[in-house]
């Protein structure tokens, strides 16, 4: 809690309806955001039972630097994975941050299952369970807008919610966050739909007293001039993410059809320029966020005859242009918004599903899954096909959509044979929009959440290409391990890491002193090592063994920007790895 | 001669909803670090995939919150507007019920209206230039 020496966790059963308030001094070590998060919920999670369970904790938490300083606007969220089998962890901007510090919370936990479908609101002085029967398999947009009509909550809130998809408990179900953001990947929403869970309404007008306002005002206004006006963040605020497409095409590192090139011939259509060309329609911050990276672009539908037609506005950024766009071979920017759009609407995480779909296309191609099971036919470039199988994968028609939302590998490791050889996941989890190399893999595999964010494999690779003659495996796993606990610092504080060039360390502390918690480099560094080892301690407990995530040969048939990569060389950098985790 | 300033907020579609403005109001004007305790609200009108809108002080040329006022505390400014004197506001909550716009929040735990003062705080800390202060010279004032 801000300038004060606990940490505030609200407490939530969903069997009992109670709520309790703790103020816990011992978590102030674990900082926040990710570190007290994964603590408490090392503390609560059920080991031996189902990651479904009712007893399954779901915590939230922000950081001491929450909203009080620029760009410090993200809120984490760590749950046991009924897509990995183990520990979850996803992190999502928006409003939320600034909502649970106005709420004066720092962390929310929420256990049991209630006995019929429900949403919360949250405030400071009152929590109250609705009735959420009527909206349950409601489209995330609709179910956002009775939340927000019926919670009565005005002003500066946030409302949290899971569509179709987390309704029916599928793996690969995210959280919606307010209207653009979310807690995509990992299968948060299932754990909602398990608990019979719609929402959360968050709200508050908590004020804090700035303590040093001198100090405080001069190094916010050194941080906010540091983040708009040196150009350290200007990418993303330009083009945002997609930036990326056309750069990475260039240099064979962009998926696409399923990772049977890692160029699209297709690129320049769905690049960041084209979008903001063609259907750009604002850009979107996060609350307490300068930058303005969400891209917000206009899809306009045609659903009849005369002229008739539909639009809204669809948030989109590099990894959907990859897993909705050239993963599955759509041309054009209004194709990519599309599918995004169903998505977003069925509540699914937008990454998995479009990796999914690439999937499917192939094995039906090869004649490794039939009609039958798909019920349309799924196929490269194909947008309607496409819109009805989001539809199918979010409401399973059959045992067969049951099966592949619960992800590439819970699907293949059913289904047998060599059907895992051109599933991309790494981890258990889909892969992301980069084909950097080697690290970009072992990354995605060894990374506390499989995300190209743990430790950004995709950068260690490009850093490093530059001298490939002298790449050596060891160097690669210390990178990745360097980064991972780096990294850990800014998801516990939680500053986007998309700031992590305006806030290095040095900053970090002086921004702390100025709210009074005293650190260093060094010791943030060590307090990252210790939350990094819970979390590893963690995943061992649920049983996770890197060795039972074989790569899959397509990773070493299409060439990456360094050409094949060498399957030795990649057992390398994971023996290297092991090694090193296990000092 | 007197300069008069008035808050504008001329390019609203431009907005990104970041708060950046609120935040500074509240951290330079009222040391607060929440957006609940400052001098302008930016609203959203249909969510956050509908128009952003700035609730601010128009500076009118009628201020009825100013009129209202039973203490003076609240007083017309040459050029239009008001300007709140602190010490002399006994917390009525008059200005806040006659303000033409709806505009003007009270702040339960200062006791005082949250009224803009039009010093351009917020202007310097948006990022995309959606505010402006305009100036006029007024010859003859006080
Ligand atoms: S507070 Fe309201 S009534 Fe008074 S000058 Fe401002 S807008 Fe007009
Ligand atoms: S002009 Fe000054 S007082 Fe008025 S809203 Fe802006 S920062 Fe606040
Ligand atoms: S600072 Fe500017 S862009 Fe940000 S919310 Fe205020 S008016 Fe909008």
């Amino acid at each position: 809690m801000l300038y004060q020496n606990y940490i505030r966790v609200l407490y939530i059963d969903l069997f009992t309806k109670k709520i309790k308030f703790e103020n816990r001094e011992d978590l102030c070590e674990y900082i926040g955001g990710s570190g007290v998060a994964s603590k408490i919920f090392s503390e609560l999670a059920d080991y031996g039972s189902e990651p479904l369970a009712p007893s399954q904790p779901i915590v939230f938490a922000i950081g001491p630097m929450s909203t009080i300083f620029p760009i410090c606007t993200k809120a984490v969220c760590s749950f046991f994975s009924p897509q990995t089998g183990e520990y979850g962890e996803s992190h999502a901007g928006g409003r939320l941050a600034m909502a649970i510090r106005l709420a004066n919370i720092d962390a929310i936990v929420i256990t049991g299952r209630a006995q019929s479908p429900v949403y919360i609101t949250i405030k400071p002085d009152d929590i109250i369970f609705h009735d959420a029967e009527p909206l349950w398999r409601l489209g995330v947009s609709e179910s956002g807008q009775y939340m927000r009509s019926m919670a009565g909550a005005p002003g500066n809130r946030s409302i949290i919610r899971i569509g179709p998809a987390g309704a029916n408990c599928v793996p690969t179900a995210g959280i919606n966050v307010d209207t653009y953001r979310h807690f995509g990947r990992l299968g948060a929403g299932a754990v909602f739909g398990s608990k019979n869970l719609k929402g959360l309404v968050i709200c508050g007008e908590k004020d804090f007293a700035i303590k040093n306002p001198a100090e405080y005002n001069k190094l916010y206004s050194e941080i906010y001039d540091k983040a708009t006006k040196t150009g350290l963040m200007a990418k993303y605020h330009e083009l945002g993410t997609p930036k990326n497409v056309l750069p990475l095409n260039k240099i064979n590192a962009l998926p696409s059809y399923n990772l049977k090139q890692s160029n699209y011939e297709y690129a320049a259509n769905i690049s960041g320029e084209a979008f903001a060309e063609e259907v750009l329609h604002r850009k979107v911050s996060c609350s307490g966020c300068p930058i303005g990276c969400i891209h917000i672009g206009w899809l306009r539908k045609l659903f009849d005859a005369g002229y008739e037609y539909e639009s809204c506005g669809v948030s989109y950024d590099h990894e959907l242009v990859f897993s909705l766009g050239s993963q599955l071979g759509i041309k054009n920017t209004t194709g990519v918004l599309n599918l995004i759009n169903e998505t977003e609407e069925m509540g699914l995480d937008a990454i998995s599903c479009g990796v999914i779909l690439g999937y499917m296309s192939e094995a039906l191609e090869k004649g490794d899954i039939t009609l039958s099971e798909t019920i349309v036919e799924v196929k490269f470039g194909e947008i309607d096909n496409y819109l009805k199988a989001i539809n199918y994968i979010a409401n399973p028609p059959n045992d067969f959509y049951r099966d592949i939302g619960r992800g590439l590998y819970n699907f293949t490791a059913r289904k047998g044979g060599d059907s895992y050889q051109y599933a991309l996941q790494l981890g258990g989890l889909e892969i992301s929009g980069y084909f950097t190399g080697p690290a970009h893999l072992i990354g995605g595999l060894t990374g506390i959440r499989h995300s190209h964010l743990d430790n950004a494999g995709y950068s260690i690779d490009q850093k490093l290409l530059k001298d490939a003659s002298t790449l050596s495996a060891k160097t690669v796993a210390e990178k990745i391990i360097e980064e991972e606990v780096i990294r850990s610092v800014y998801t516990s504080l939680v500053i986007c890491l998309f700031a992590r060039e305006v806030y290095d360390l040095e900053t970090v502390c002086r921004a702390l002193k100025v709210i009074e918690i005293n650190a260093s480099p060094d010791s943030l560094k060590s307090v990252s090592s210790k939350i990094l080892k819970n979390k590893l301690e963690i995943r061992k407990k649920m049983g996770f063994c890197i060795d039972n995530f074989p790569l899959a040969s397509r990773y070493f048939e299409t060439p990456s920007p360094y050409g094949l990569i060498k399957k030795e060389f990649t057992d390398e950098i994971i023996t290297h790895y092991k090694k090193l985790i296990e000092q | 001669m007197t300069v008069i300033r008035k808050l504008n907020a001329p390019a609203m579609s431009k907005c990104i909803l970041c708060y950046s403005c609120m935040l500074a109001c509240a951290r330079l004007n009222y040391r607060a670090h929440s957006v609940t305790r400052c001098a302008l609200k930016i609203k959203t009108a249909g969510g956050i995939s509908g128009k952003y809108v700035a609730d601010i002080c128009r500076s009118c040329i009628d201020p009825t919150c100013a009129h209202v006022c039973p203490t003076g505390a609240m007083s017309v400014k040459e050029g239009g507007g008001a300007r709140l004197t602190k010490s002399k506001c006994i917390g009525c909550r008059k200005c806040v019920e006659a303000c033409k716009l709806n505009y003007l929040d009270f702040d339960e735990e200062l006791k005082l209206p949250l009224m803009c003062t039009h010093c351009g705080i917020c202007v310097k800390f948006c990022p995309h230039g959606c505010l402006e202060i305009l100036t006029e010279n007024k010859e003859g004032g006080q």
